[in-house]
C-alpha cells in the first residue's frame, strides 16, 4: 500500500466506525475540494452509495458556479443533499458584502449560526426531492449527534489539534485543552445526550495528497480550481466577496500537483486567499470555538 | 505550518510516525527544533527571524524557540496538546508527534504514542532519570511501540563524559527490562549544540555508534502484519437495497494477514461459517485478495446471519481466543477510579461488550516500579494486571500473538478512560455469573413448602419456557396462547411481555446497548424467582444467541429451562428443546409445546 492508500483506508475505516456508531449523522460539504474528497471516500466506504446526508450551508454569497456543481452532482450520485441557510441576517443583510458587519461577523452570522440551527433542526432545512429534481422543506426535524468534516491537520494552527473524533458540548463549544484519548483505532464514539461529536476523516491528509487523490481517482472537483485562461484560479473556495483567486497558470490537477510541491505556492499558505483569517488575527481560532468548520 | 508542509510527502514516499517523549525539560522540543534545522525542513526565513528576535530581546538563541514558534503558529496560544510536525531524510518522510511532558498531558502522550510507530525518549544527562522516564517507556511499551532509541541529551552539561552517560545506560536499561523493552540503541546527545544529531560529533569520539537522523532510517516499518493469521474485524454489514444494491457486504478494515476469493471463512465468537464470493470495492479494479490494512468488504457464498463485531478468521490458520474471562495489562486514565461491581464499555476491535473489573491482580506505580498487590481501586495513571469479564465471549488475541486484536479500551460514562493488551486468556475459569450464582444458591432462603409438594397441590412442575426467533416470527402470539391454554387446563401459568419489563423493572436501564446484559440478567433472575413459586413462566426474546441462552438457563438454576425457537435462528452450536416453523398455526404451535411438556413430565394432561 502507499501513503495515498493508506489514507485511504484510514479515512473509510473513520467513515464506516462513525456510520455504525452514530444514529443521526450528517456530512458537510462545502463543495470545495477536501470534502469533495471526504464525499469521494464514502463511496469508497459503503461501495458506491453514499447513506449520510450531505448538509451545505448556503451563505448566497457562493460563487454560482459552486451551487451549479452541487446539484449537478447531488443528482447524479443520487445523493441526500440537504442545505441550511439564516433568513433573518439575510433578509436583515446583516452581512459584510451590504456593509452592515465585518467580515468576521459576517462569518458567524452566514456560516457558524446557520450552521448551529441547521444542525439543530431549529431552522428550516431544505432537501433535494429527486423525482421533482428541486429543493423542499425537509420534514426531519432531529438534530444530528455526529457531523463528519473535512478539515485537515496541516491547513492551519487549531486544525492540528484536533481529533478524528471530537467532542463538542451543548452550545458547540471546543474544549482544546481537555480532549479525550485516542487509543490506536479507537476513537470516542460514546457522547452524553445533548452534544454532539465532530469526525474528521481527512485530519492526516496534506493540501497535496488531496490533489494526487483526485488525480488518481479522476475526481470531479469544481472548475474554479483551475485557470481558464484568465492567469488566475482560486486555491480555496469561499464567498466571493472575501476570497480572491491566485495568479496561477495551472490548467490541470497535475500542474496543480506541481505547483504546490515545487512551485510558487510551496511557500505559501493555501488560505492566503481568505480575507476572514487575517481579521481573525491569523488564525481561525476564535470562530472554531464558536463552531466554525 | 502549512508553509513546509508543502515540501514533503511526496507522493510513494515512506512515511512515519515518530514519538517523541521523555520528563519535562530533558530537551525534546531542542531535539526537534534541531533535527527540523539542521535537515532543512523549516519554512523559509524561520530560523533568521527567532534568531533575530532572540538577539533583538538580548537573550540567548536556542533550537527550542524554533518549535515555540512554530507551535505559537499552530497554537495562537492555545493549551499544549500533541503537536505534528514534518520534516525528510533521504530515506523517508517523517511525522513527529511531540508528546508533552508534563503528566496533566498523558492522554495527549497516549493519543500521540498509540499512532507512532517508533519512539525516542530523551532523558537528561545531568538530571538523570525521571518519573516520566519511567511512565514514558511503561506507556511505550504497552502501546506496541517496538522501536525505541533513547537520546541521552545535554552531554554538553556533563563535559561530554562517557562514563555518565554508560552508567545512564546502563541504570535505564536496567529498568527497561524490566519492562520488556529493549532499545534498539542509545545516543549521547546534545540537541543544544547540535552534537551527534545529524552527524557525528567530535566531541565524544569514544562514542561508535549512528547518529540520531541516521538511526531514524534504520527503523523499519512493520510489515510482519501481513504475514499473521488472517483477522478481520466485522465492522458492519451493509445492505443498500433501497439503492438497488441486493449485495450483502461484510465491512471492515483487514488487521492482519490476507484473504482471499473463495477462502474458507470462520466468524468468532458466533462459529457460523462461509466462504468468501467476492472482495467488494468501488472504483478499482476487480480485487481477487485483501491484506493486513486494506479497507474491504466482502460477500460470502452462503446466506449466514452475523453481526458487527465478530472476528472473521480464516479456520485452516491459527484461531484466535474465545471467552469472557482474561488477564490484561491496563492503563488507568479516567478521572474516576476503576471499581468492581461496575459495568463498563469494552471495545475490542469492531466488538462492544460489557465489561467488568473481576480481580487486581498487581498495580504498578510507574514513577518508582513498585508493586502494590492490595490495591482495592484503579486510580488514575496506575498500570495494573487485572482479570476482566466481558457479560458474553468475545474473540480476541493474546496480545504477543496479534497486536490489533489483543488490545482494547474502556469507556467509562461516555469517555474513553483506559486501554490495555490481553496476556491471557482465562475463560476456563469460573465466570463472574457463575460465583454469583454459587453464592445466591448457598444464601438462598427457602420457605417451608418445597418444591415437589408444590407440585402435587398445582398437578405441575415448574417450567421457565423462552419462545426465541427473529421478530415477526409470530413467538409473542403463540407464547399467550400457550398461558391461556395452560391456564384454562388448570395449571398456574404466567406470560411476561418483555416490553413490560422495559417500562417497568428496566425503567432505570434507559436505552443504552449496552445494557442488554443487565436486561437479561433481571429477566433470568426474575425467572429463577417465579419458578421457585412453582409457576409455568413463559417470555419471548427476540434474535437470541447460544450465550443469551445459556446465561438465562444458569440464573434460573436449579430450576429448568425450555426454549422453543420459531423459524430463523440465531444460535450455532445451541439445540432449542423444540423448533417450530415461523407463521404456522398458533394451536398446531400451542398443541407442540404441550406435547413435549408432557413428554418432559412437566404436566400430565393437557386438554384443547
Amino acid at each position: 500500500m502507499d501513503h495515498l492508500d493508506k489514507l485511504e483506508a484510514q479515512s473509510v475505516y473513520i467513515l464506516r466506525e462513525a456510520y455504525r456508531e452514530f444514529k443521526s449523522l450528517c456530512m458537510l460539504w462545502s463543495i470545495g475540494k477536501d470534502s469533495t474528497v471526504m464525499l469521494w471516500l464514502a463511496r469508497k466506504a459503503f461501495f458506491g452509495h453514499v447513506p449520510i446526508p450531505l448538509v451545505h450551508i448556503d451563505t448566497h454569497f457562493k460563487i454560482p458556479e459552486m451551487i451549479e456543481y452541487r446539484d449537478r452532482f447531488a443528482l447524479e450520485w443520487n445523493l441526500n443533499m440537504i442545505y441550511g441557510e439564516n433568513l433573518e441576517a439575510l433578509d436583515g443583510k446583516l452581512t459584510f458584502p451590504d456593509g452592515n458587519t465585518d467580515r468576521i461577523t459576517c462569518c458567524k452570522y452566514l456560516k457558524s449560526e446557520a450552521l448551529k440551527h441547521t444542525l439543530s433542526g431549529e431552522w428550516p432545512r431544505y432537501r433535494i426531492d429527486h423525482d421533482k429534481r428541486r429543493y423542499v422543506v425537509d420534514e426531519r426535524k432531529e438534530p444530528y449527534n455526529g457531523v463528519v468534516v473535512g478539515v485537515r491537520a496541516d491547513e492551519e494552527g487549531s486544525r492540528s489539534k484536533e481529533r478524528y473524533f471530537s467532542p463538542r458540548d451543548k452550545d458547540n463549544v471546543w474544549d482544546v485543552g481537555d480532549q479525550p484519548p485516542e487509543f490506536w483505532n479507537q476513537f470516542k464514539t460514546d457522547f452524553a445526550p445533548g452534544t454532539h461529536v465532530r469526525i474528521h476523516p481527512l485530519l492526516d491528509w496534506t493540501e497535496q495528497n488531496i490533489w494526487e487523490y483526485i488525480e488518481r481517482e479522476k475526481i470531479p472537483v469544481v472548475s474554479l480550481y483551475f485557470n481558464q485562461g484568465g492567469g488566475t484560479r482560486y486555491r480555496s473556495l469561499g464567498c466571493y466577496p472575501c476570497t480572491n483567486p491566485v495568479n496561477s497558470d495551472s490548467q490541470t490537477v497535475s500542474e496543480i500537483i506541481d505547483e504546490i510541491k515545487t512551485g510558487k505556492f510551496s511557500n505559501i499558505a493555501e488560505r492566503s486567499g481568505r480575507a476572514q483569517d487575517s481579521e481573525d488575527g491569523g488564525g481561525l481560532e476564535t470562530l472554531r470555538r464558536d463552531g466554525y468548520m | 505550518m502549512d508553509k513546509f508542509i508543502k515540501n514533503i510527502g511526496m507522493n510513494g514516499r515512506a512515511q512515519m510516525n515518530i514519538v517523541i517523549v521523555g520528563h519535562v525539560d530533558h530537551g525534546k522540543s531542542t531535539v526537534i527544533g534541531r533535527l527540523l534545522a539542521d535537515t532543512g525542513s523549516l519554512p523559509q526565513g524561520k530560523l533568521e527571524s527567532v534568531r533575530e528576535s532572540c538577539r533583538r530581546n538580548s537573550k540567548p538563541f536556542e533550537y527550542a524557540f524554533l518549535l515555540d514558534a512554530l507551535k505559537d503558529e499552530q497554537a495562537q496560544g492555545i493549551t499544549i496538546d500533541m503537536a505534528r510536525c514534518f520534516f525528510k531524510t533521504a530515506a523517508r518522510d517523517y511525522i513527529i508527534i511531540d508528546a508533552p511532558g508534563h503528566i496533566e498531558f498523558l492522554k495527549n502522550m497516549i493519543t500521540g504514542a498509540s499512532r507512532a510507530e517508533s519512539a525516542l525518549l530523551v532523558i537528561d544527562a545531568d538530571e538523570g532519570i525521571k518519573e516520566n522516564s519511567k511512565r514514558h517507556g511503561k506507556m511505550v511499551s504497552m502501546l506496541g511501540v517496538k522501536q525505541v532509541t533513547v537520546l541521552v541529551n545535554k552531554m554538553d552539561l556533563v563535559g561530554y563524559r562517557e562514563d555518565i552517560f554508560e552508567k545512564l545506560k546502563a541504570d535505564y536499561s536496567a529498568f527497561l527490562a524490566q519492562i520488556n523493552v529493549t532499545p534498539l540503541s542509545f545516543i549521547p546527545v546534545s540537541a543544544r549544540e547540535g552534537d551527534n544529531i545529524v552527524s557525528l560529533s567530535e566531541k565524544m569520539p569514544w562514542y561508535k555508534g549512528v547518529s540520531v537522523l541516521e538511526q531514524l532510517d534504520q527503523f523499519t516499518s512493520d510489515m510482519e502484519l501481513q504475514e499473521k493469521p488472517f483477522r478481520f474485524p466485522v465492522q458492519d454489514i451493509y445492505k443498500f437495497t433501497r439503492s438497488n444494491d441486493d449485495r450483502r457486504i461484510v465491512a471492515g478494515t483487514v488487521a492482519a494477514g490476507s484473504v482471499q476469493v473463495g477462502d474458507e471463512v470462520l466468524f468468532l465468537p458466533s462459529g457460523k461459517q462461509s466462504i468468501i464470493q467476492s472482495i467488494e470495492s468501488f472504483n478499482t479494479l476487480p480485487k481477487q485478495s485483501a491484506s493486513a490494512s486494506e479497507a474491504s468488504g466482502f460477500t460470502l457464498a452462503t446466506q449466514i446471519y452475523v453481526r458487527p463485531g465478530e472476528l472473521m478468521v480464516n479456520p485452516s490458520e491459527p484461531l484466535p481466543e474465545v471467552g469472557c474471562r482474561f488477564r490484561v495489562n491496563l492503563f488507568w486514565l479516567g478521572r474516576a477510579p476503576m471499581i468492581k461491581q461496575k459495568e463498563y464499555k469494552l471495545k475490542l476491535g469492531s466488538a462492544r461488550a460489557t465489561v467488568k473489573l473481576a480481580e487486581i491482580c498487581n498495580t504498578l506505580d510507574a514513577s518508582d516500579l513498585s508493586y502494590s498487590k492490595s490495591k482495592p481501586q484503579i486510580d488514575c495513571r496506575d498500570v495494573s494486571e487485572c482479570i476482566l469479564e466481558t457479560s458474553r465471549p468475545i474473540a480476541f488475541d493474546i496480545t504477543s500473538v496479534s497486536e490489533a486484536t489483543g488490545r482494547f479500551v474502556i469507556v467509562d460514562n461516555y469517555e474513553i478512560a483506559g486501554g490495555g493488551v490481553v496476556v491471557e486468556n482465562l475463560s476456563a475459569g469460573e465466570s463472574l455469573l457463575q460465583q454469583h450464582i454459587r453464592d445466591r444458591e448457598n444464601n438462598w432462603e427457602a420457605g417451608l413448602v418445597r418444591a415437589e409438594q408444590r407440585a402435587v397441590v398445582n398437578r405441575h412442575r415448574a417450567k421457565f419456557i423462552v419462545f426465541t426467533g427473529v421478530p415477526g416470527s409470530g413467538k409473542r402470539a403463540v407464547a399467550k396462547a400457550l398461558e391461556q391454554g395452560l391456564f384454562q387446563n388448570g395449571m398456574n401459568a404466567y406470560y411476561l411481555g418483555v416490553a413490560n419489563i422495559d417500562r417497568g423493572l428496566d425503567a432505570d436501564l434507559g436505552s443504552l446497548a449496552d445494557s442488554a446484559g443487565e436486561r437479561l440478567r433481571r429477566i433470568g433472575e426474575l425467572a429463577r424467582i417465579l419458578t421457585d413459586a412453582g409457576l409455568i413462566f413463559i417470555t419471548t426474546i427476540d434474535d437470541a444467541d447460544d450465550y443469551d441462552i445459556e446465561t438465562l438457563k444458569l440464573l434460573n438454576e436449579p430450576n429448568d429451562i425450555l426454549v422453543v425457537n420459531l423459524g430463523e435462528n440465531g444460535f450455532s452450536r445451541y439445540q432449542p428443546d423444540l423448533q417450530l416453523p415461523d407463521g404456522g398455526a398458533v394451536a398446531d404451535a400451542v398443541s407442540s409445546v404441550a406435547d413435549l411438556l408432557k413428554t418432559k413430565e412437566i404436566i400430565i394432561d393437557y386438554q384443547i
